[in-house]
């Protein structure tokens, strides 16, 4: 008969195709990437292995500064407006809905999420045109006299599309975590003297911050890195990093485009240090 | 104005959910220091009653007054009254200091009033020094004992109590049951406990208000609702009763003429009313004896029975005799020399008891 937990070589034999899947699918490409970052632009395009920190002394030059800032500020302000969107609604979800209705609900909230990202935003291109759905709308009511220019091809149009985006992984790990929080809490809180608002403050919150860590980390990060929104929404001037590696990519540049890429990871890294410690502070107490 | 002395007054309280209805126009007072159980059946509608007066459900009919003001329509936070839940409901992200601390901060009292009125709870509770732990490292008896600080510290016009002690086991439960009625006299303030143990309302009780399918079934001191229980269904709740179908044979001055198993036996009403020609009359086990020949005494019940079934509890023993088509259930205590006990099943016996000790019942 068959031991079923195995013997070492067994075991490992389970593990193989996780990491094979690792190695070729994220190791592979990073370290690839990693090292490109260091090597040359050839002359009609592709790399020249070389190793020089050529392209990092680029990417760290003040013509890219504004690119920075342009995407943490994006990705902050998505960030936080996903938050004040989402908790509401996954507050409504997890504690005040009827419980039959409430699997609908949430299959309603992250139902956009099943169709290509591409498609959403270019729906969100129609709606958004100066002949688009909602300036025909606001002029057929007589709200505006003129269509809205800037309601596409702008920093707004940028938000609203990263913001849609993102809602369902926002909105996912609030409902875990406000559906984890004991409802007799919130009772008893009211009971000894809360009332709706210092109950979301004293006890709500506190008891969903490491949820709130999670859906802020898994909304600013790739928010950080988006360049489908700002490049079919933002107007000519709205670069943010996921634009600009993307074009280093197109242009020919593959070794700038892995230099900014490296960054960018590198700055992910150092955010989701402090979020992790912000999570864990939380867990200990 | 008079002084209203009832710190709790419902009236005509209905609540329904769908198709059932919790709560049935029920009408209930509480004193002013006073220790009032609830005491019924799960589902009977007591919770639903607690969570009325604390304002955490919307009755449907009806008003509540604290101290005779009409909060019916108002928010949990606005009302004087304060909960122990059943699971104590600590917050679990706050040490014991800041649970406690909650409702006193809530308030935006100063800093040191609120350590000094925390310090001064905690010794109440018996647990000084417990400010800096946490929820989770505390067992079971000491989150209740938070749980009651959290609570009395705000110093509440009464205490709402919700089966606090229903998760402790049996010794520790009986210790917490002399620390409620501890607590109660000290801090001198009106305790509103449910319950559905019959022992722990006898034992902790000024009054019991027995309910049951969401109607308030009878209200009383322990003695009365227990001596004289109005209906089969508290009779039997509160301690066990042999419930009897009688004959009304006639009836004078505030007594009755029963026929109760083929005898013609005078009973008083006790200012019960009395209507048809059928009614039921209640026996508790104890009030019984078990004689193995019959007494020479014309005051008391006799009947003549075959043993069933003895069931020795060690304290007593409980016999089912049969008497015709009825089963008795007789408790006789295990004293020293009681003949009781060399009883042999299918033996013949005769139950006697007084008749006093046979209650009236109201359908």
């Amino acid at each position: 008969m068959r031991v079923p937990s195995g013997a070492g070589a067994d075991r490992w034999l389970g593990l193989l195709p996780a990491v094979l899947w690792l190695l070729i699918f994220f190791l592979l490409p990073l370290g690839l990437v990693f090292l490109m970052s260091f090597a040359e632009r050839g002359l009609y395009g592709g790399v020249r292995w070389t190793f020089g920190l050529e392209n990092y002394h680029r990417a760290i030059d003040p013509f890219y500064l504004p690119v920075y800032g342009r995407s943490l500020l994006l990705a902050t302000v998505t960030t936080v407006l996903c938050l004040l969107i989402s908790y509401p609604i996954a507050y409504y979800i997890a504690l005040r809905a009827d419980p039959k209705w409430k699997r609908a609900l949430l299959i309603l909230s992250i139902l956009p999420f099943w169709t290509s990202f591409l498609l959403r935003t270019y729906a969100w291109m129609f709606l958004l045109r100066t002949e688009g759905f909602i300036n025909t709308l606001l002029l057929m009511l007589g709200v505006i006299e003129r269509p809205i220019s800037w309601l596409l091809y702008s920093d707004v149009a940028v938000v609203i599309g990263q913001v849609y985006g993102e809602l369902p992984f926002m909105i996912l790990p609030l409902y875990v975590a406000l559906e984890r929080v004991d409802v007799r809490l919130i009772e008893a809180a009211m009971d000894l003297g809360a009332n709706r608002v210092q109950v979301f403050w004293r006890v709500l919150l506190p008891l969903t911050q490491p949820g709130i860590v999670t859906a802020v980390v898994l909304v600013f990060i790739p928010s950080l890195g988006a360049f489908l929104a700002p490049d079919l929404l933002g107007g000519a001037k709205s670069a943010v990093l996921g634009t600009v590696i993307q074009n280093q990519f197109v242009q020919r540049n593959q070794p700038m485009g892995a230099a900014l890429s490296v960054l960018l990871i590198l700055i992910v890294l150092g955010l989701l240090r402090v979020a992790l410690r912000l999570a864990h502070t939380t867990e200990r107490r | 104005m008079a002084i209203e002395t009832k710190v709790i007054r419902v009236e005509g309280v209905t609540k329904r959910y769908g198709a059932i209805t919790a709560l049935d126009a029920v009408s209930l007072d509480v004193e002013r220091g006073e220790f009032l159980t609830l005491l019924g059946p799960s589902g009977s509608g007591k919770t639903t009653l607690l969570r009325v007066i604390a304002g955490l459900e919307r009755p449907d009919a009806g008003r509540v007054y604290l101290s005779g003001e009409d909060v019916t329509d108002l928010p949990p936070y606005r009302r004087r009254v304060h909960t122990v839940f059943q699971q104590y409901v600590l917050f679990p992200h706050l040490t014991v200091y800041k649970n406690i601390a909650f409702g006193l901060e809530q308030k935006r009292l100063p800093r040191h009033e609120i350590e000094r009125r925390v310090a001064a709870a905690l010794e109440l509770v018996r647990l000084p020094g417990y400010e800096r732990r946490w929820p989770h490292e505390l067992s079971g008896g000491e989150q209740q004992r938070v749980a009651l600080a959290r609570a009395l510290v705000l110093e509440p016009e009464a205490l709402l109590l919700d089966e606090p002690l229903a998760a402790l086991d049996l010794q520790l439960r009986k210790e917490m049951q002399r620390e409620l009625k501890r607590l109660q006299r000290e801090v001198g303030i009106s305790f509103l406990l449910v319950t559905h143990d019959q022992e722990e309302a006898l034992a902790l009780s000024d009054r019991i208000a027995v309910i049951a399918g969401g109607r308030l079934q009878q209200i009383g001191t322990p003695r009365e609702v227990y001596e004289n229980p109005e209906t089969a269904f508290v009779a039997t709740f509160l301690g066990s009763a042999n419930v009897f179908e009688v004959e009304v044979v006639g009836r004078e001055n505030g007594e009755a003429l029963l026929g109760l198993c083929g005898q013609t036996v005078r009973v008083s009403l006790n200012g019960r009313s009395l209507e048809g020609s059928r009614a039921q009359v209640a026996v508790r086990p104890e009030k019984i004896a078990l004689r193995a020949r019959p007494l020479r005494s014309s005051d008391l019940v006799q009947l003549e029975g075959i043993i069933e079934e003895g069931v020795y509890l060690g304290d007593a023993t409980h016999w089912r005799v049969r008497v015709g088509d009825q089963c008795i259930t007789v408790t006789e205590p295990n004293r020293l020399g009681s003949k009781a006990e060399t009883f042999r099943d299918g033996q013949r016996v005769f139950l006697c008891w007084a008749r006093e000790s046979i209650i009236v019942l109201t359908q």
